[in-house]
């Protein structure tokens, strides 16, 4: 009795089709949205684009400096500030958390293991708006007693290092966690010393994973928005030395789009083009290197 | 199990479309603008919802440029914006309600305790860049400066007769608040706000001090007869004369019984003001 209303329920629910369909909906809705994002994007962006409305493409590069009340649209020292704060914090990221990857892997005895790894893990659960709070009212006021004003390029950079931080170390733990135990135990036979076996031979056995959670976290670095707002100053210069106030692309957005009318709206729309634009050449540097290495 | 999930889902739509139509048949008026006048609106709305049940006031904030647009392309029911209207914004009818004033703040530890409308400009121009110069310690001055489009930036330079490119700052700040955080962390910062927000926030201990413009002190009691110089309308506006509800809400906004809530946000009602 049992069986037959199951088998029943079966023809009126093709279940195998229905979830084909339900499944495949939603990645598709993904996939164009995308698309979608895009388009508003250029939309939004084209009064400016076409040059029109009296400013060309290439004034966003040439013009001296971010005035876009009086029709001066530079975005050059936003897309170096972006760049410089972005790479500065991976050169902190980067070595910690990979030290962080090795210490917790390898290294750690096993009660200090699991509370260090917890420890990362709400780390990367953080909101960036707290991280964003504690900057601009302990990190910032320090910094400016050393070198006033405090808001700056290096504030930025270690805001951006705290928050990728785990990024990079729960990734890279993950692929040094994928590598063969043969590898390990090789090295150990060959009667190669510690840390020659972790550097020398895991690393470089992991540096597909590790440097697809490096990219990840470069992509992190780029796209934060709220803790580089209330700590960089918001400056729109190239940065010359650490202590220069900078503003990144994803601020200018921020600070300036609920207020923004006109030319003024849509060259915001452009810097979210060169936004994306930025990430999209990190995306496919990103797939070269890791098609490379796959070969090498 | 699939079958189960169905009719939750269908109870889940048929119940969600039915908070759909129930929210629909109450009157809601939606007003977007001025982040300095959004808070003391937002009280307003929530009296003003108890007094006449059922109603529905969404408060939205982005500035007043995004009031204006708003209120013109029929976004918002009502637009708020932190200063008297433009000669191309006479579309708009505008409804002010309230007075308030913008100083300039520095650190309560800085010992300089008035600036010449001479030095204010050579300060913000990048032209004295040292407190020493002022007759105070041997600082550096953090000038603190607002995002283009803000309405406090733009009154401040109308007052200072100043184009924004001309300003030297090192910190560009978005709403009242961040910028007294980063002037309360910085003892060598100067920056402007709302008298408003300044005065509370002085009041509750952070380390701000509001300096006189021009000998008159900024409180909100000068603001109140006139006689404090750089001070602003807050105006309610609306695409073409108010009706329905919006009228009458703009009109319990510029009645006296909202003065005690003006009041608390340190702003000045109109009604009594002058």
């Amino acid at each position: 009795m049992h069986e037959v209303t199951v088998t029943r329920k079966k023809q009126r629910w093709p279940s195998d089709a229905l979830m084909k369909v339900m499944l495949g909906l939603p990645a598709l809705a993904a996939a164009a949205l995308l698309l979608l994002i895009v388009v508003f994007l250029v939309y939004e962006a084209w009064p400016v684009m076409t040059g029109r409305s009296g400013i060309s493409l290439l004034d966003f590069f040439r013009s001296d400096g971010w005035y876009p009340l009086q029709e001066q649209f530079g975005m050059l020292p936003m897309v170096w500030a972006s760049i410089a704060a972005a790479l500065g914090a991976m050169l902190l990221a980067v070595p910690m958390g990979l030290a962080c990857a090795l210490f917790s892997q390898y290294l750690a005895p096993a009660w200090i293991k699991g509370l260090f790894n917890s420890m990362i893990s709400l780390l990367a659960g953080i909101p960036s708006v707290v991280f964003g709070l504690w900057g601009l009212t302990v990190l910032v006021p320090l910094i400016g007693q050393w070198q006033p004003p405090g808001a700056s390029l290096l504030a930025a950079v270690l805001i951006l290092a705290m928050m990728t931080l785990p990024t990079v170390a729960l990734t890279s733990r993950a692929a040094l966690a994928a590598t063969t135990p043969s590898l390990y135990q090789g090295a150990a036979m060959l009667g190669m010393s510690r840390h020659r076996i972790l550097l020398g031979v895991l690393v470089p056995a992991a540096r597909r994973g590790i440097l697809g959670g490096v990219l990840l976290a470069i992509a992190r670095a780029l796209g934060e928005t709220m803790a580089v707002l209330m700590v960089a100053g918001n400056v729109v210069q190239t940065p010359a030395s650490l202590f220069d106030p900078i503003r990144v692309l994803t601020a200018n957005i921020a600070l300036e789009m609920a207020y923004a009318v006109d030319q003024h709206r849509s060259s915001l729309f452009v810097s979210g083009l060169l936004l994306m634009a930025m990430v999209a050449i990190l995306a496919w540097l990103a797939n070269r290197m890791s098609r490379s290495m796959a070969h090498g | 199990m699939l079958d189960f999930c169905l009719r939750r889902l269908a109870i889940l739509i048929l119940s969600s479309g039915l908070v759909f139509a129930v929210q629909a048949e109450s009157p809601r008026l939606t007003i977007t603008g001025s982040s300095t006048v959004a808070p003391v609106i937002s009280d307003i709305g929530k009296a003003f919802e108890q007094t006449n049940p059922g109603t529905r006031i969404d408060v939205q904030t982005g500035g007043s440029s995004r009031g204006i647009a708003d209120a013109r392309e029929g976004r918002a029911d009502i637009g708020m914006v932190s200063r008297a209207l433009n000669d191309n914004e006479n579309d708009l009818a505008a409804y002010p309600f309230a007075m308030d004033g913008i100083s300039i703040i520095t650190h309560a530890s800085n010992p300089v305790n008035a600036l010449s409308r001479e030095n204010t400009i050579a300060v913000f121009t990048g032209k004295i860049t040292n407190w020493k110069a002022l007759g105070g310690p041997d600082r550096p001055i953090t000038v603190v400066n607002k995002a283009e489009g803000r309405s406090t930036l733009e009154l401040f330079l109308a007052f200072f007769q100043l184009k924004n490119s001309d300003i030297r700052a090192q910190v560009v700040i978005g709403d009242n608040q961040q910028g007294i955080k980063t002037v309360a962390g910085n003892p060598g910062a100067i920056g402007y706000v709302s008298i408003g927000t300044a005065e509370f926030e002085a009041e509750y201990g952070t380390p701000i001090k509001l300096l006189p413009m021009a000998g008159i002190a900024p409180t909100t009691a000068h603001v109140a007869d006139g006689s404090y110089p750089l001070s602003r309308q807050l105006n309610l506006v609306t695409a073409g004369p108010a009706g329905g509800l919006a009228a009458e809400f703009i009109a319990y906004a510029r009645s006296a019984s909202v003065n005690a809530l003006i009041g608390e946000h340190f702003f000045v009602a109109l009604s009594s003001a002058k």
